[in-house]
């Protein structure tokens, strides 16, 4: 084990590192990583950083508005410096998107070039914060491997949160996931279910969409904490997408300016990201769920 | 903090044979040109593609003779997971094999997470090895399935692999499996993303031609972005797309049969992304709660729920598929 790596050496302050795995594609992995950075700098003093390992499908930047932004290179040899996601600066993110021309631009790369690319994250950039949130693509290959091994010195600082969705063919990936955190032996802090059940809109009658329930007998038969369910949040869904509407409402207004914004619209662009989380309905669900993760790990 | 600003970092983001630090005209580590080619004069990589093996891949040949008895290829493809690929997957398998002349197969290529096994009902199956290779699993006597669900000795069991070894697993897939004779149609179901297995299917089939992918999305933004990725890594490698698919759209609750929508499309969903990349939307899917529980317990969802509009929406979008390739 080097415990003179340049990852050790510049995570060396970070005093909690979070990793939001999943086996499955699609249960929420960063969303659930967005809301907890956001909970996470809303009801602690901490400084966050939040960087996206998914490589080929990085989310972070979109759900947080963060589109089209670029990292710069700090001088010295200081590199790279995340994206603030805050004007306080509590909250940093990296992710590939930020180094790409297009967003269109697929990263056709086989597992040697992830897993560089993982190193470089980790080693060259800039991270000035106390709790380090990793969101990961699925699976349980190079690039989760690549993390464990860069990432192995500073073991006593690593928790492992798994989120699923209730149906089966979730958990039996999920499954996997549970097994190979084993192997590599990083602590499971608890297991959520996402997307449990969806409250319809016309006549409030619950539905569960993709059953209920499956990630809680999980966790009971792991004996893995179940830190609890989380309802679909349709609110959720629109309020990450709605930033780049906004965004786009609002590029067009300066080139144009002939577009009137509506009285929400505007009022929507004058909010924060985080103050308008904190309105919708998941981010009470979400809160005691990410008090639970966040007192575990300090 | 006080950081003084330099300049923007970007990453080069060439071909896939294309190291990082290759020069501009660099022809590639998998060229015949490799090492000697003019532009790679200087370059760190030159002793190590000069030395580097070359030539066709020896199984390429075995692969290709193989492929060749299997009459169209489809790939089930999305950048992002949990969009519904294996569900998908599974419905155009059974909708295929409705028809008895027809014979039909699906290949799991998700190595880390297979799903085909639970959705078509084989959990707990295993594959024979015979003198002419691997046998699929048979769900019915026109419809085969491999998956490497099959070769693990647990469900529990995780893949713990880098791209090399899936690679292998993928070529041995394509290389030793028999599908007997004159096989109509072979489905690749995909892991997310746009890495090795992608590479790898697309190198080892595209000799013996793929007919095109199917991509799959679901109607909101931060999907929709994950398929555009999709869109550019099929036409970088030449793979033609048969059409987009947009599953979860729309929900009707049972209760007061009010529409809503989970995943709202509010950038347009999969129509608009159909429309700004000149590709054909084959059809929306409903989200109905059954399509999953049929897909838990592996049951036909067309065959259970006829009369579902999600049945009505798959029927019309695979003989859409059909009616394309053949």
């Amino acid at each position: 084990m080097d415990l003179d790596s340049p990852v050790v050496k510049r995570l060396q302050n970070v005093k909690s590192i979070i990793l939001v795995l999943s086996g499955k594609g699609g249960v929420g992995k960063s969303s659930v990583a967005t809301q907890l950075a956001l909970s996470a700098t809303t009801s602690t003093n901490a400084k966050v950083g939040l960087l996206d390992v998914d490589l080929t499908g990085p989310s972070l930047p979109r759900m947080l508005g963060l589109d089209g932004h670029s990292v710069h290179m700090g001088l010295h040899g200081q590199g790279w410096v995340p994206v603030h996601a805050d004007r306080a600066g509590k909250l940093s993110v990296m992710s590939i998107a930020f180094l790409l021309k297009s967003k269109n631009d697929a990263v056709v790369w086989r597992g040697p070039k992830k897993s560089a690319m993982i190193r470089q994250f980790l080693a060259d950039v800039k991270w000035d914060c106390d709790t380090l949130i990793i969101d990961t693509p699925p699976g349980t290959s190079d690039e989760h491997i690549a993390l464990t091994e860069h990432l192995a010195p500073l073991a006593d600082r690593i928790h492992a949160v798994i989120v699923t969705t209730p149906q089966a063919v979730a958990l039996s990936d999920v499954q996997k996931e549970i097994t190979f955190a084993r192997t590599v032996g990083i602590p499971i802090l608890g297991l959520i279910e996402n997307m449990s059940g969806y409250a319809c809109p016309h006549c409030a009658d619950c539905t569960n969409v993709f059953s209920t329930g499956g990630g809680e007998s999980l966790a009971k038969r792991e004996h893995i904490l179940f830190l609890g369910k989380v309802p679909i949040d349709p609110l959720l869904v629109k309020l990450l997408d709605d930033i780049k509407i906004l965004q786009m409402k609002k590029e067009e207004q300066a080139k144009q300016g002939g577009i009137t914004l509506s009285v929400q619209d505007q009022e929507a662009i004058s909010t924060t990201l985080i103050e308008r989380y904190q309105s919708i309905p998941t981010y009470k669900v979400f809160e005691s769920i990410a008090r639970r993760i966040l007192e575990a790990v300090h | 903090m006080s950081t003084t600003i330099t300049e923007t970092a970007t990453i080069n983001n060439p071909k896939p044979d294309q190291p990082d630090n290759a020069p501009e005209h660099c022809p590639g580590t998998e060229s015949t040109d490799a090492g000697k080619a003019s532009a790679c004069e200087g370059c760190p990589n030159q002793t190590t593609c000069q030395t580097a093996p070359k030539g066709p891949d020896p199984d390429l040949p075995i692969i290709r003779s193989r492929m060749a008895a299997i009459q169209h290829k489809i790939m089930i493809l999305s950048g992002k997971g949990g969009v519904g690929k294996s569900t998908f997957t599974s419905q155009l398998s059974w909708a295929m094999s409705a028809d008895d002349t027809k014979e039909v197969g699906i290949m799991d290529v998700d190595i880390c997470g297979p799903s085909i096994p639970t959705v078509m009902g084989l959990v707990g199956e295993t594959v024979h090895h015979s003198a002419s290779g691997w046998s699929p699993v048979y769900v019915q006597e026109n419809l085969g399935v491999m998956s490497i669900g099959f070769l693990l000795p647990d469900e529990k069991n995780a893949v713990i692999w880098r791209g090399p070894k899936k690679n292998g697993l993928i070529k041995q897939f394509l290389k030793d499996v028999d599908w007997g004779e004159n096989m109509d149609y072979l489905l690749v179901d995909t892991p997310p993303g746009t890495s090795d297995e992608h590479l790898s299917c697309v190198n080892y089939l595209k000799e013996s031609g793929i007919d095109g992918a199917v991509l799959i999305t679901t109607p909101q933004e931060v999907a929709l972005q994950d398929v555009r990725k999709e869109i550019d890594f099929c036409r970088k490698t030449g793979i033609p797309i048969l059409g987009l698919v947009e599953n979860m759209s729309g929900f009707v609750c049972p209760n007061c049969k009010g529409e809503s929508e989970i995943f709202a499309a509010s950038t347009g969903g999969a129509q608009a992304l159909a429309d700004e990349q000149g590709l054909e939307l084959l059809g929306k899917v409903p989200l109905d709660p059954r399509i999953g529980q049929s897909s838990d317990y592996g049951l036909n969802f067309l065959e259970e729920y006829p009369d579902s509009p999600a049945t009505t929406a798959y029927l019309d979008i695979i003989d859409k598929i059909t009616q394309k390739v053949e």
